[in-house]
């Protein structure tokens, strides 16, 4: 059974594309799963410089969605990865350039061939948000441990769940144990405590994410990356595994944080 | 944790004033209302005081906060702050 599974956040820059590809990339290299990461962010597209693969961009998104080109011609095979697709996002078009419907139907027909498809939403709740979860099943919402951040993950929690989402989990990024530790950050409860939404994964603030994203290739290939380690686990609860929170750096993380990431449901007051 | 008391004691860490923040912010955002919104349930406070008492109608504050209903619940609670300068006779009927 296939998945469209969308990743938002309503702040920008605080690690969709980065979530994207190193998901993407973890489900086809660990689990030889068939996976597509669609790049929506039409206009401002990155997706192609993160995973290394910019110079092999002919076709995109646009042209599919236009019939300028057929499916497969615009899809970018990574040659690293066996299984692993990119779907490029239009450079030079805006958001308007394609619709809601266009995008229900391009997810619909990849769902033929591929187990998962990853869409990196764009910033904002305009346009770009609609078109990019129109077609997906499932979302995903990165947040980073700052007032902004949550508070635009929450306004987004509310429109996915107008738009019929049952459950959109979260992904906390960029975590400093060292500041959750003298009580500069909120921390993964505080978080949680005030979304009310499950948890999919904590990445802490890692380094090796830069690095990786100079050379192109995305750190969840990287054994020695504690952000890696990350993405490692949500990959296999996304799968279905259980995987307790891992220990990050001086966090063990609370008895509650351990259940929550599987029943995290609390009732959200609204 | 109340919001008053965070702010009212010294050495509070800053994730906990970041949590209360945003935890109003998102009481605001959530019951989407607007600044002219509680503006405008205070001129009809006013209004319908006004019968009864004389108020201080620039020292009037109505604004949105959260309450502890029951343990570890808290729900969004529009509190009215309305000082009075004199009730009128007719409210002592
Ligand atoms: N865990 C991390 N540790 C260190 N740096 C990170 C981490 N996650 C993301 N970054 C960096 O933050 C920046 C923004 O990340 P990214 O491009 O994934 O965000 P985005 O949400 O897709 O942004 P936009 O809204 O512009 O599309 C990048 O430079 C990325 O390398
Ligand atoms: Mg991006």
């Amino acid at each position: 059974m296939s998945e469209v599974i969308v990743i938002t956040s309503g702040k920008g820059g605080v690690g969709k594309t980065t979530t994207t590809a190193n998901l993407g990339t973890g489900l086809a290299l660990y689990k030889q799963k068939k996976v597509v990461m669609l790049d929506a962010d039409i206009g401002l597209r990155n997706l192609d410089v993160v995973m290394g693969l910019e110079n092999r961009i002919v076709y995109d998104l646009v042209d599919v969605a236009n019939g300028m080109c057929r499916l497969k011609q615009a899809l970018i095979r990574d040659k690293r990865f066996e299984n692993l697709y990119l779907m490029p996002a239009a450079q030079t078009k805006d958001k308007t350039a394609i619709t809601p419907d266009q995008m229900k139907k391009l997810c619909q027909d990849l769902k033929k061939d591929y187990d998962y498809i990853l869409i990196d939403c764009p910033a904002g709740i305009e346009q770009g948000f609609k078109n990019a979860v129109a077609g997906a099943d499932k979302a995903l919402i990165v947040t980073t441990p700052e007032v902004s951040a949550v508070r635009d993950a929450d306004r987004i929690v509310g429109l996915l769940e107008a738009a019929g989402f049952e459950d959109p989990k979260l992904v906390i990024n960029r975590l400093r144990p060292d500041m959750v530790k003298r009580g500069d950050m909120m921390d993964i409860d505080d978080m949680i405590d005030v979304l009310a939404i499950e948890l999919l994964g904590v990445v802490p603030e890692d380094e090796k994410i830069v690095i990786s994203t100079n050379r192109g290739e995305p750190a969840v290939a990287d054994e020695s990356s504690k952000a890696g380690q990350a993405y490692r686990n949500m990959i296999r609860r996304l799968e279905g595994e259980e995987m307790p929170l891992m220990a990050m750096e001086n966090i063990e993380p609370s008895f509650m944080d351990k259940l929550r990431i599987f029943f995290g449901l609390k009732a959200r007051a609204r | 944790m109340d919001f008053l008391k965070i702010f009212g004691r010294e050495n509070v860490s800053s994730k906990d004033i970041a949590k209360e923040r945003l935890r109003l912010i998102l009481v605001h955002d959530r019951a989407n209302v607007s600044p002219k919104f509680l503006e405008m349930i205070k001129s009809q406070l006013i209004h319908m005081i006004s019968d009864y008492m004389e108020i201080d109608e620039e020292g009037l504050e109505v604004k949105l906060t959260r309450m502890e209903k029951d343990k570890d619940i808290t729900v969004p609670a529009l509190v009215a702050n309305i000082p009075i300068k004199k009730v009128k006779h007719l409210a002592k009927i």
